[in-house]
Parts: structure tokens; sequence; C-alpha cells
């Protein structure tokens, strides 16, 4: 059992991470900033359930997302988009895959901006697999607890997810003149 | 000696693969494939620029007044 008094202490540190996750993953949505708090205030309260010296950081982030869940379920302005049915890759992704350089889609010089709206415009299953692995670090085991799925299952998306992104991001570097329209 | 693969099957386990997250035998496995197959080995490459790029531009620092807001929530909760 966790000491309500140590609470702040223990947790603040990864306030700027869960903030990071929330703006991204739902900022168009719900206001990141009070999901943020919210997700705090439910966390102090049941912080005596907490088992001292386990995970805080995927507790908090799994917290979050069921706040997440919530609020979208309260407005029900917008269903979760759903990925696509197959898992399978088709040739045109591998050739794309194997057939790109880093230097092709001028990563290197790809804005905080263009990245941010790459992710955002993921499909949310897939954001939020990228955003955990990518921006969070978690292992595939915690982002399976976080988001209630099953490990294959994060496998697969964070998969399919940064496969999207490499596609997106080729397509803005061509938008932006970043790189020359393919003869 | 290592299970051999193809390029189907390198290129969907190469996140897992870049993420550390495979067994010792599959991680053999597809790094023997890599080090043979130099387009699987550019996707590789990509992929791990891709991780990179995404990390260093999706980062965020909490605004003090939203810091001091959270800690105030919470300091006044009376629940």
């Amino acid at each position: 059992m966790a000491d309500q008094a140590t609470f702040a202490e223990a947790a603040t540190p990864y306030m700027g991470q869960l903030l990071a996750y929330a703006r991204l993953h739902f900022g168009k949505v719900v206001e990141p900033e009070d999901l943020v708090q919210e997700t705090y205030l439910n966390a102090y309260r049941a912080y005596g359930s907490f088992e001292e010296g386990t995970n805080l950081r995927a507790w908090l982030f799994r917290i979050l997302n069921n706040n997440y869940k919530n609020a979208l379920r309260t407005k029900s302005r917008r269903p979760v988009k759903f990925e696509p049915a197959s898992d399978d890759d088709d040739i045109e992704d591998h050739y794309f895959m194997t057939h790109t350089t880093p230097e092709d889609v001028a990563l290197d010089q790809m804005t905080h901006a263009m990245v941010r709206s790459a992710v955002e415009s993921l499909p949310d299953s897939f954001r939020e697999a990228v955003l955990l692995k990518d921006v969070e670090d978690f292992s595939y085991g915690e982002i399976a607890e976080i988001l209630d799925v099953p490990l294959g299952t994060v496998m697969s998306r964070i998969h399919r997810g940064r496969k999207m992104l490499q596609k997106t991001l080729y397509e803005y570097a061509l938008q932006e003149g970043l790189i020359a329209t393919p003869a | 000696m290592a299970e051999q693969i193809d390029c189907g099957d390198a290129l969907l386990q190469l996140s897992a693969f870049l993420d550390g997250e495979l067994t010792d035998e599959k991680r053999e496995a597809i790094d023997d494939h890599l080090n043979r197959c130099a387009p699987c080995d550019g996707a590789r490459h990509f992929e791990g620029e891709l991780r990179i790029v995404i990390q260093d531009r999706c980062r965020e620092e909490v605004p003090d007044d939203l810091r001091q807001r959270i800690l105030a929530a919470i300091a006044n909760d009376t629940k």
C-alpha cells in the first residue's frame, strides 16, 4: 500500500510525459491539460490501492488512457477509428519500406509541426501504440497492460503505425518541396 | 546457425527487432537476414531514424502554471 502523502513527490516527475502523450493522442478531442489534471487527481485518490514498488508510470498512463476513453464515451463526438482488418503487409508496403532512405524523405528536415501532424493523422489505435513506444519508451509488455490488448496486437500496431508514418512523412516532404517529385 | 527467414518475415518483425522485443533466436535470425539483404537493411536504417525523429519532435515540457494547478488540486482534495 502506497502512502498518499508521498504521491505528489513520486508522481510529479511523469507529468511532462503524460502531457506529451495527451496533447498528441487526444488534443483534438478533449483538453489534454484537463485530462492530465483529472488523471493526477484520480491517481491520488486511488493511491492507497497502488502497490508501492510496482510501475507507477505505467499505472498513471493506464488511468490517463481510461479517462480518455470515458471522455470519448461521454462526448460521443467521435467514434474511435477502427484499424484496417488485415494484419498483413502487402507487396507495395514492402517495396516502399525497402526502397526509401531517410534522405528520400528528408527526415532530418522534418519540423516539429510536420511530425506531430503525421502522428495525429494516425488512427487512434496506432497512434497510442506508437506514442507509448517511441515517445514514452514503454516496453511492449507495459503497453499491452496500459492499453489492455494482447502483446501481439501491440507489436502489429507499432509496426503498421510506423509504416503509415513513413508514407505520410514522404507525402509531406513532397508537398513542402523538401524533396523532388519522382519522375 | 540462425533460422532462415525471408524478407516478408524480416520486415514484419523489424519494429520488434529495433525495439529489442524479440527472443535471442528471432533476433539472430533477423540480424542474419539484414546482414545479407541490402534492401531490408535499408528498411532497418530508415525505421531506426524514424524512431529518433518521432521521439525528438514529440517531447513536451510541463508549463509551470499547469504543474502548480495540478499540485494545488491534489493538496486541496478532500475526497
